[in-house]
């Protein structure tokens, strides 16, 4: 009798999961500093004022290779999106000025939702291409 | 011990589902929710953004010169329509159509004014950047005011020339202008157009634009009123006791608590404009009586990108860094495609029918629509199934209707 009121319980608590579960989860990390997928890259950002929803705004990032070398001429295309939502960046930010050290400013930045935020930077360099991913919590 | 396991392992989904059904209507409201409610009150509206394309917004002249130009009819081809025709203030600047009438029908839905001036895009598919922008299309559309470019410059030099020249500078010489002439208007008048030189066509364009940058200078004083769900949020905030004027029935406090949570309205319908400023693609289904298929953000954002007086252009009081919407908007990909402004929902509840087409009649069926979550007709439909029960999608309908309240000219009542 036990045992059936366990295996029931297990069974009623697993539909009551499967009934919200919501592909995919949220990350746990937020660093403003991330190493690229193949470990070429190492970039951080600092946004220019404090991000609110639907403001256009700059980023100030910048980009070193896995050795510390600053990356000041790569090509870097800046894409992203919600996960949760399948849409990419409301707008097609790109970097307007590079100040040198691996440091470039990046223009049209915004987010038109709260939630959780994926920006991309696609950095093709001399030590070739790669990508760094930053996760916002919006 | 075993029992105790087994009643909370049971008791878990049971209190899920409990909430799921919307039954909690007298649960607090938690931290974030009540910090997402607080940001969807009008009290967060920011103050109204200068738009750096128009330079006459705040000129009071150039208001009084654009409220009377948005209810003259003598600005059509028929000498029958007005910007009023279609935006009526008694109805919240719209018309309360599906397609909107003027000297023909259009192939889209009417959309109210009052809070446009905060918003980065026009129309439906956002293919005019600012409101004088915006009120210059529908002039020169064949199907709306039907008109052209030289026969409103010679209205204005005939029945504005003080008011005109008071905010704008002299108007231009008319001598040898044709009576009916634009770059927009088919057969004689395109030729006649095209027949004047370059000067003469800018001249002529400069007192066409200065008329949209007038009637925007009037539209920016067409506001939102406090709604009774922004009394509710005010009064929450500062947890004092609800009084009948800024209270939610327990069916209004469910819907709120669904459009912030489980039903996902907000991730779109947010801000205290209840919208994102963006385009979806939502699944909503092809007109029925709309010739062709709408492509709605994919050609907006190609033709706001070219058009003649969008933040960049020529006519624009704008420097190039201040065009920044523009400069930075996505222009291609398949997310544009079948994507339309999030509109908003302040008034929603009465202004049916709904849609870029007004393709669906109540709002019942909206939320029908968004609950069921159909393939779009064509590109990709964003929306997931949400599973609402009927109850649910009546307490999210009830919600809505808390929004409403007539819009304010100046801060005055409208008619």
């Amino acid at each position: 009798m036990k045992r059936i009121a366990i295996a029931l319980a297990l069974a009623l608590n697993f539909a009551g999961c499967m009934m919200f579960m919501k592909p995919p989860a949220a990350p746990e990390a937020y660093e403003r500093t991330q190493t690229s997928a193949a470990q070429l890259y190492r970039a951080s950002f600092t946004p220019a004022e404090s991000i609110k929803v639907g403001k256009l705004h700059k980023w100030h990032i910048q980009i070193l290779t896995a050795d510390g070398t600053p990356v000041d001429s790569a090509r870097v295309i800046i894409d992203g999106g919600m996960p949760q939502h399948g849409h990419g960046l409301p707008t097609k930010p790109r970097i307007t000025a590079h100040l040198g050290d691996g440091r470039h400013v990046v223009e049209g930045m915004k987010f038109n939702m709260n939630g959780w935020w994926v920006v991309k930077l696609l950095v093709s360099g001399e030590r070739g291409s790669d990508v760094v991913t930053f996760n916002l919590k919006l | 011990m075993n029992r105790l396991i087994s009643l909370s392992l049971i008791a878990a989904p049971v209190a899920v589902g409990s909430a799921w059904l919307g039954m909690s209507s007298s649960t607090p409201w938690s931290a974030h929710e009540r910090e997402t409610i607080a940001s969807l009150s009008l009290a967060q509206l920011a103050p109204l953004p200068r738009d750096p394309s128009n330079r006459v917004t705040d000129d009071t002249a150039a208001q009084a010169l654009g409220k009377r130009r948005f209810f003259d009819e003598r600005l059509s081809g028929n000498g029958k329509v007005s910007c009023a025709t279609c935006h009526m203030p008694q109805r919240d600047f719209q018309d309360g159509t599906a397609l909107a009438h003027g000297v023909g029908t259009t192939n889209r839905r009417t959309m109210p004014i009052a809070g446009t001036a905060h918003s980065p895009c026009m129309f439906w598919d956002g293919r005019k950047d600012s409101q004088w922008s915006q009120a210059l299309g529908p002039f020169e559309s064949g199907v709306v005011h039907g008109g052209d470019r030289t026969q409103y410059v010679r209205h204005i030099a005939d029945a504005y020339r003080g008011p005109y020249e008071r905010v704008f500078g002299n108007l231009p010489d008319l001598t040898g202008v044709p009576s009916h002439a634009g770059p927009n208007a088919d057969g004689p008048a395109r030729a006649a157009w095209l027949s004047m030189s370059e000067g003469k066509r800018d001249s002529i364009t400069r007192v066409f634009a200065d008329m949209g940058k007038a009637i925007a200078a009037f539209e920016r004083t067409i506001a939102f009123d406090t709604t009774r769900f922004d009394r509710y949020v005010a009064t929450e905030l500062a947890r004092r006791t609800h009084s009948a004027a800024d209270s939610l029935s327990p069916d209004e406090e469910s819907g709120l608590r669904l459009f912030v949570g489980k039903a996902d309205c907000v991730n779109c319908h947010n801000g205290p404009r209840f919208t994102d400023d963006h385009f979806h693609n939502t699944g909503v289904a092809v007109s029925r009586v709309v010739a062709g298929m709408d492509s709605g953000r994919a050609s907006g954002a190609a033709r706001v990108t070219t058009d003649e007086f969008n933040c960049l252009s020529l006519y624009s009081d704008a420097k190039r860094d201040e065009c920044g919407e523009l400069q930075f908007a996505v222009t291609e990909g398949a997310e544009l495609l079948r994507a339309f402004k999030t509109p908003s929902l302040r008034n929603v509840t009465e202004r049916a029918p709904f849609m870029h087409a007004g393709q669906i009649v109540t709002i019942d069926d909206v939320l029908a629509h968004y609950d069921r979550a159909p393939k779009a007709p064509f590109g990709k439909s964003e929306l997931k199934p949400l599973r609402l029960s009927e109850t649910e999608r009546r307490q999210i309908a009830a919600f809505l209707r808390t929004l409403t309240a007539p819009p304010l000219i100046k801060g005055e009542r409208t008619p």
